[in-house]
């Protein structure tokens, strides 16, 4: 019963991960391509550390507790994950506009009206 | 039943692949920015490729290779940042 | 001397549960306690300038544990609903290949730089929009996959959060 639960978690996970990285193939600038990779990877991630998780937790209350590492350790993980993705994403689009790459086709810019007003 | 990781392994296959199809975009990009996404993304890729594989080898301290792997990663991609926002 | 106590428990207790099942004692042995204690303290005189840092104006309020309920709460509840959003709202994009996309400008209002930088993440993992530049105001520059109007409201943007995260970092 909790190993089709893992399967189910496992399925989840490489689905979104592999629908990030076509996106990374699909679009055409930068920006679109980090809305892609940043939250379909995220995603993914999360649901195939949560099956390992769960696979931990079994192992560990059915006679194993060592592996109740395993569920700590990967919740470590998690988390770090959560936090650093989206904030390395930020940098990299930030640094992508600065470096003068504009977005591809874009009806509005309001940050060129700050670099107008602010730098040059 | 128990304990085989045989599923675990084949998804540390499956990462693998997708990790060779990011390699494309790191070679293919146009522009610096873009092959530094996809840079990103396969460091993500291989955070979960490190768990997974430590669940089928039935190592754990591949995990905490995953959580040291995580912040390495994380402090190089905000200085790759760094170095291309300073260069324009 | 009070950050510095506070920061050397939170190094101490991180260091415990990373090394939980070492030994006998509870979970851990007596070695991994001796080192936890030493590499403790030398992270807690590290840490001590960023730790509660009251420039972020939120200092020791942010030990109170209902912001720590809210915020647990807020990761499992509004965040993960919205991811799942965002994930298919991309699959969408990628195979219709219908975008319109534009850079506008939303102004949270959240007082500490803390809660700034909460909302710029909340919004990078909700659909269809990414953050990309922060000013001194704590304006946030969002780029948006498919814009519906050139000066957006803020719960078009990023939903509810900044309601949830008022009540986490402020």
């Amino acid at each position: 019963m909790i190993i089709l639960v893992i399967y189910a978690f496992l399925a989840i996970g490489i689905i979104f991960q592999t629908s990030g990285v076509i996106a990374l193939h699909q679009f055409p600038d930068v920006y679109t391509r980090l809305h892609g990779s940043t939250k379909c990877t995220t995603f993914g991630s999360i649901f195939i550390y949560l099956a390992v998780i769960v696979y931990g937790a079994w192992f560990a209350f059915s006679g194993q507790p060592e592996y109740a590492v395993l569920s700590i350790h990967t919740l470590i993980v998690m988390v770090l994950l959560l936090v650093t993705n989206p904030t390395g994403a930020h940098a990299i689009a930030r640094a992508a506009y600065r470096s003068g790459v504009m977005p591809k086709g874009a009806v509005v810019d309001m940050l060129k009206e700050k670099y107008r007003v602010g730098k040059k | 039943m128990i304990g085989s990781g045989f599923e675990f392994m084949v998804v540390a296959v499956a990462l693998v692949v997708l990790m060779l199809v990011c390699l494309a975009r790191v070679l293919l990009g146009p522009t610096m920015p873009d092959r530094v996404v996809a840079l990103d993304t396969i460091n993500t890729l291989v955070m979960a490729f490190l768990v997974v594989l430590g669940v089928a080898l039935n190592a754990i301290i591949y995990i905490d290779v995953a959580i040291v792997y995580a912040l390495l990663a994380f402090v190089s991609t905000l200085f790759i940042s760094k170095y291309l926002e300073a260069e324009a | 001397m009070a950050v510095l106590a506070v920061a050397f428990v939170f190094s101490f207790l991180f260091y415990l549960v990373l090394t939980a099942g070492s030994g006998k004692v509870l979970f851990w042995s007596i070695e991994e306690i001796g080192f936890g204690l030493v590499f403790a303290a030398f992270t807690a005189v590290l840490a001590k300038k960023f730790f509660c840092s009251t420039g972020t104006k939120l200092g020791f309020r942010s030990l109170n544990p209902k912001r720590w309920v809210f915020f647990l709460i807020y990761a499992i509840g509004p965040l993960f609903f919205e991811m799942a959003k965002a994930n298919i709202e991309v699959a969408y994009r990628m195979i219709t290949k219908k975008i319109k996309p534009g850079i506008v400008k939303i102004s949270p209002g959240m007082k500490s730089d803390f809660g700034t930088m909460m909302v710029a993440n909340g919004i990078t993992l909700t659909p269809g929009t990414l953050s990309v530049d922060v000013d001194e105001k704590g304006n946030i520059y969002v780029h948006w996959i498919f814009v519906e109007s050139k000066n957006p409201k803020l719960e078009d943007v990023c939903s509810s959060f900044p309601k949830w995260i008022r009540r986490i970092a402020e």
